[in-house]
């Protein structure tokens, strides 16, 4: 018997007798059904991706020559203002919070969030705040970047910077919602056998998203009330000619915005660290130094925040404290990247669209890492802050990995929302088409800031052209790149193989109920049979296969008894020295 | 383990080694460097270059190697070792890391102290000494017409109303405690720049500055912020308005550099670029007579801000107007300062 | 099928296990939501946190603060309304204990009481808008100040409708009792929220 068939076997009570197929209109309703938020947060997020990539291209046709001849500068500067804040607001965080919907319920064995209603209410405010920053395109669009700096943010365009604020609180708000359910969802809702160390690694990368989007987002909200003030009422909370300080809003903003960036990557960390086990057939690598790592993420995330400021008049002292910070939070990153591809070596692993991406993801994501420690060093800051060399290295973390990340939980988790397959040979040409594309358009943006083109701008140097026509060709391939996606997605859904409950073979809960899972997910409260990565685990005696298993200290080696495993479920644990007494 | 395995891990740990080294010194992705400082901070990149190439080798090789080495085959429906974690190895990637970022921590922070980053001087803001140029700014235009500063009209001498305090890099350990050789006020507006040397009273479009010599940018801005950007001094200092920061370097290198507005300041933000001119101090020394003798005080200069190397200025003509900036700021940037 | 196989001899007693542990059916729905009151007040309390330090930048940058011309202060409408402000929080913990004994004429006479005490705070707090010598746009302090007190009278005025709320709601037989009584300590852990960040709000504005 394999782990898949022991756990689905311990879980066969659990297992409801029927699919729980929803009517296609009802993702347009006020429904409270994790599962159907989560697919709405998704949907919605890609519309959203598609629209901010329209943008995009607009923007890289711009830039294909020097000369501004495509739009005029202020709409360059408004459509780029909005790609940004679209892609952050209207994609990647509504993106994790549908993963996060739609998995964490049913990882932890609960029949829904904590509060179901509030769950649909946060995701009903994001539709309309995402069409109200769209309609600021019918007025004049804001023109000062997603970062919206005072004082140019309350002077050019007024009427969309409003607009823009109002759209991103009404955002915020919703942000906030959907943390406190998710906070509260895997903190008290978790099968009674489920303790901390054995929650699927997407909860702990969750439990660290939201605690940062719970302590960060107010502090945005409360910049975006002053400037609004500034706007609207013509205070000088950030206008220095009436005795404010520009400063002051940078601050507020990056106070925010620094974690937002983990608030981004986070979930697909956790994505990767579900997705890579279970397609190399291999436990995961270091569970706790992983989950472990999330929460030192964030916690550091919140104490770097004026890396973005270096060269706003910082004092020096400052500089170096946020330098050193920053720094130090490559560590536990590496940690996760080595985990991921310590789980991969030695593994049987499957080559499919799934794990392709998730390589992918590691492979540009790290290329991201490693231009971040760059731009933390002071020093070399000052030379390339606010240039393309900012853009490349953006873009590597944003879209490099959690892009590549969201596109390797669709692969994965495809089969469970919908029911059906994916196309696996389109999912390769898809993979393939993104990774050329993506590193054609944006490592040559490296070298385009490291040469002197600063960043935001319509028209630029003519020494630079054949660069940027080089980025331009590879972004028209990265919008190619969606559409075997998009047909692949649109035509299995109506018309894919059948999936049946885990075509994987994973070991995790959301795999023991049915494709798509039943109304209320579980008819009982399931139980973790096995740990949600004990893969390979059958013979014991395999344990001195593995490599620096003969270490003296039994808990220091690689085997299952290493300290480092998600701990076993005490009570219904398969092996019999892995159960511990109930106390 | 064998020993042609360990043979062959060292070899490739040294080829890797070796690659990582040759290719942090020949990338050859940076302008040339006009000053010492700018060299030592191409320092800084090299080295960490280095090691991100061996990193960056490393991971990919891994994932490289892993997808061809421990793919599945065909017909293999096992799963792979119970490996869980190992210790030992865990803290050898954190540890490594660590002392990596540590390094480049110290590094950093020497080049940082080198380029003058912790002269105490730079953090006051005792010389805020230059907003002159804008109590008489009046036109709106690309070619602002800009009265030399004159008798009647002498750098202000009080401080911005808010006399915040913003840090630049200040002197070179070795300058600490003296006057910059050249002094130059340096203000950012919706789209140019203004470079006034008090000294002198001369006001130019272009930053002309002697080799070999220290000198001192105060800068502030009229309206936004402004970034001035110098690439091949590797220098960048944002311009904010009401507040006035220092930037103090030693060109060595005689020659022509862009200089480039770096921080969104409005649609021409990307047009807002002029020139550095490193000169030597003689041709520097006539430059700053030829204009001396131009800004006659009846004389209203224009001020050429749109850049020489954009060869594309005829498209901004129609614009000049809707570029101006705006009327509202431009009369409370009037109002404090009376 | 994949993965190695399993030694059924060592999954015989699990399988007793795992049988045993299903027979636990989905618990009752805990109540979470005081939890997620408090989650939620954490991250408004984020939004003042921020404002607050904002306002201790601005006065830490400002050479003179409050800017010149700005007019003192009066202490004693905002000392007494203060004092009101404190005093309704023990006056609506009254009204908790009064419904944990199931006493419903006293949960409403607490209630009135708060929210007549809130009333009076925000009037105070009008009041002195109307007589104070500067506006919104006088100067930095200024505006710092009306936005500080205004959004914290806000949220005032937003836990006097919850509390009015459920004023209404108890007019309901048996809606609360000494089990059963969620609204009546949410109300009551949003004032003493709201009371808090007064005091802060007081001792930043007035006092320091
Ligand atoms: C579809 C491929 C994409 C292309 C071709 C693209 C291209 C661009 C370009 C040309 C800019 C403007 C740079 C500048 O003028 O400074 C930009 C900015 C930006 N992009 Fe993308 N982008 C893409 C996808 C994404 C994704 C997936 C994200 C995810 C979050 C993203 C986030 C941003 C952000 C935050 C900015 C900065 C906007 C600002 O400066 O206010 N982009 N992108
Ligand atoms: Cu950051
Ligand atoms: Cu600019």
């Amino acid at each position: 018997m394999t782990q898949a068939e022991l756990q689905a076997t311990a879980n066969t009570p659990t297992h409801s007798p029927e699919p729980g197929q929803r009517k296609w209109w009802e993702y347009f309703t006020f429904n409270t059904d994790h599962k159907v938020i989560g697919i709405q947060y998704l949907v919605t997020g890609f519309f959203f991706y598609l629209i901010g990539g329209v943008l995009a291209s607009a923007m890289r046709t711009e830039l294909a020559t020097p000369a501004p001849d495509f739009v005029t500068p202020e709409l360059y500067n408004g459509i780029m203002t909005l790609h940004g804040t679209i892609m952050i607001f209207m994609w990647i965080i509504p993106a994790g919070a549908g993963f996060a919907n739609f998995l964490i319920p049913l990882m932890i064995g609960a029949r829904d969030m904590a509060f179901p209603r509030l769950n649909a209410v946060a995701f009903w405010i994001v539709p309309p705040a995402g069409i109200l920053l769209l309609t600021s395109f019918f007025v004049k669009p804001p023109e000062a970047g997603w970062t919206s700096y005072p004082p140019l943010s309350e002077t050019a365009s007024k009427a969309g910077e409003f607009i823009w604020i109002l759209s991103v609180l009404l955002f915020g708000t919703a942000s906030i919602l959907g943390a406190i359910n998710f906070l509260i969802t895997i903190l008290k809702m978790r099968i009674p056998s489920m303790g901390f160390n054995q929650m699927p690694l997407f909860c702990w990368a969750m439990l660290a998203t939201s605690g940062l989007i719970l302590i960060g987002t107010p502090v945005l909200a409360g910049a975006l009330i002053l400037l609004a003030f500034d706007i609207v009422a013509g205070t000088a909370f950030f206008n220095p000619t009436g005795g404010g300080d520009p400063i002051v809003y940078q601050h507020m903003f990056w106070f925010y915005s620094h974690p937002a960036v983990y608030i981004m990557v986070l979930p697909f960390f956790g994505v990767a660290s579900e997705v890579i086990p279970v397609h190399s057939r291999k436990p995961i690598f270091g569970y706790r130094a992983i989950a472990y790592s999330s929460l030192a993420i964030s916690f550091l995330g919140l104490i770097v925040w004026a890396h973005h400021m270096f060269t706003s008049g910082t004092p020096a002292w400052l500089r170096m404290f946020f330098m050193i910070a920053t720094m130090v939070i490559a560590v536990p990153t590496g940690i996760k990247v080595f985990s991921w591809l310590a789980t991969m070596w030695g593994g049987k692993i499957r080559l499919n669209s799934t794990m392709l991406f998730a390589m992918g993801f590691i492979s540009t994501f790290v290329v991201g890492g490693l231009t971040g420690v760059m731009v933390a060093s002071v020093p070399f800051d000052l030379h390339v802050h606010d240039t393309y060399f900012v853009v490349a290295h953006l873009h590597y973390v944003l879209f490099g990995g959690s892009v590549f990340g969201i596109y390797a939980a669709i692969y994965h988790w495809f089969p469970k929302m919908t029911g059906r397959m994916l196309n696996e040979p389109w999912g390769i040409v898809h993979f393939v088409l993104t990774y050329v594309g993506f590193n054609l358009t944006f490592l040559p943006m490296h070298e385009l800031g490291l040469l002197g083109m600063p960043r935001r701008v319509a028209m630029y140097d003519p020494q630079f052209a054949h660069i940027n026509l080089i980025c331009t060709i590879g972004s028209y391939l990265l919008a190619v790149s969606t559409i075997p996606f998009l047909v692949n997605a649109i035509w299995s859904w109506v018309a894919g193989p059948k999936a049946g409950d885990n075509p994987w073979q994973a070991l995790t809960l959301e795999w023991m109920t049915t494709s798509p899972p039943a109304i209320e997910n579980f008819e009982i409260l399931p139980v973790l049979d096995i740990g949600p990565y004990d893969y390979g685990m059958g013979d014991r005696s395999t344990e001195v296969d593995v490599p620096f298993s003969e270490a003296k200290e039994p808990v220091l080696s690689a085997g299952p008894s290493s300290v480092l495993r998600a701990d076993p479920d005490p009570s219904v644990a398969v092996n019999p020295s892995d159960r511990q007494p109930e106390e | 383990m064998n020993i042609p395995n360990t043979i062959l891990a060292m070899l490739v740990g040294i080829l890797l080694t070796l690659v990582s080294l040759w290719y942090g010194q020949n990338h050859g992705l940076l302008p040339v460097a006009a000053s010492d400082e700018a060299a030592q901070v191409d320092g800084l990149f090299n080295t960490m270059m280095t090691v991100a190439t061996g990193l960056f080798i490393i991971v990919q090789g891994t994932l490289v190697i892993a997808a061809i080495r421990f793919r599945k085959r065909k017909g293999d429906n096992t799963d792979g070792p119970p490996v869980h974690g190992n210790v030992p190895l865990e803290i050898l990637w954190t540890a490594l890391p660590a002392v990596v970022v540590a390094w480049i921590s110290i590094y950093s922070f020497e080049v940082y102290n080198a380029m003058g980053g912790f002269d105490p001087m730079a953090a006051g803001d005792s010389h805020a000494a230059h907003m002159s140029a804008s109590s008489k700014m009046r036109g709106a235009a690309i070619a602002a017409p800009l009265p030399a500063a004159d008798a009647e009209n002498p750098p202000a001498s009080a401080p911005s109303p808010n006399n915040l305090i913003a840090v630049g890099v200040g002197a070179s350990p070795a300058n600490r405690g003296q006057n910059a050789d050249v002094s130059v006020n340096v203000t950012g507006l919706q789209y140019a720049w203004i470079f006034n040397y008090p000294d002198s009273n001369v006001s130019s479009g272009e930053l002309h500055l002697p080799a070999g010599k220290e000198a001192q940018l105060n800068i502030s801005a009229m309206d936004v912020l402004h970034a001035i950007w110098i690439p091949e001094l590797r220098l960048k200092q944002d311009a904010i308005p009401g507040r006035t920061v220092e930037l103090r370097f030693t060109p060595r290198r005689v020659g022509e550099y862009p200089l480039r507005c770096a921080e969104l300041c409005g649609s021409y933000h990307g047009s807002m670029a002029t020139k550095l001119i490193v000169q030597t101090p003689e041709d520097y020394a006539s430059w700053l007579q030829s204009q001396q003798v131009a800004s006659n005080p009846s004389l209203e200069k224009a001020v050429a801000v749109n850049p020489g190397n954009l060869s594309d200025s005829d498209f901004l003509a129609p614009y000049t107007t809707e570029m101006g900036m705006n009327p509202e700021t431009l009369h409370q940037i009037h109002h404090t300062h009376h | 099928m994949q993965g190695s196989t399993i030694d059924p001899s060592k999954t015989v007693v699990n399988y007793h296990h795992a049988a045993a542990a299903t027979d636990s059916h989905h618990e009752e729905h805990h109540d979470f939501r005081i939890l997620g009151l408090i989650v939620f007040l954490i991250a408004e309390g984020m939004i003042f946190m921020g404002l607050f330090i904002a306002y201790l930048t601005f006065r830490a940058v400002t050479p003179n603060w409050p800017p010149e011309g700005t007019p003192r202060l009066e202490l004693l409408l905002p000392g007494i309304n203060t004092t009101i402000l404190i005093a309704s929080s023990f006056v609506i913990h009254k009204a908790d204990a009064a419904v944990k004994q199931n006493n419903i004429s006293g949960l409403r006479t607490w209630f009135i009481a708060t929210a007549l005490m809130g009333a009076v705070f925000l009037g105070g707090q009008l009041y002195e808008y109307w007589h104070l010598e500067f506006g919104l746009k006088t100067n930095i302090f200024a505006s710092t100040f009306y936005v500080l007190t205004g959004f914290h009278g806000l949220h005032v005025t937003f836990g006097l409708l919850l509390i009015l709320a459920v004023l209404w709601r108890s007019l309901k037989p048996n809606h609360y009792n000494s089990e059963k009584h969620f609204g009546v300590e949410a109300a009551e852990i949003y004032w003493h929220f709201v009371d808090v960040v007064w005091i802060i709000l007081f001792f930043l504005l007035y006092i320091l």
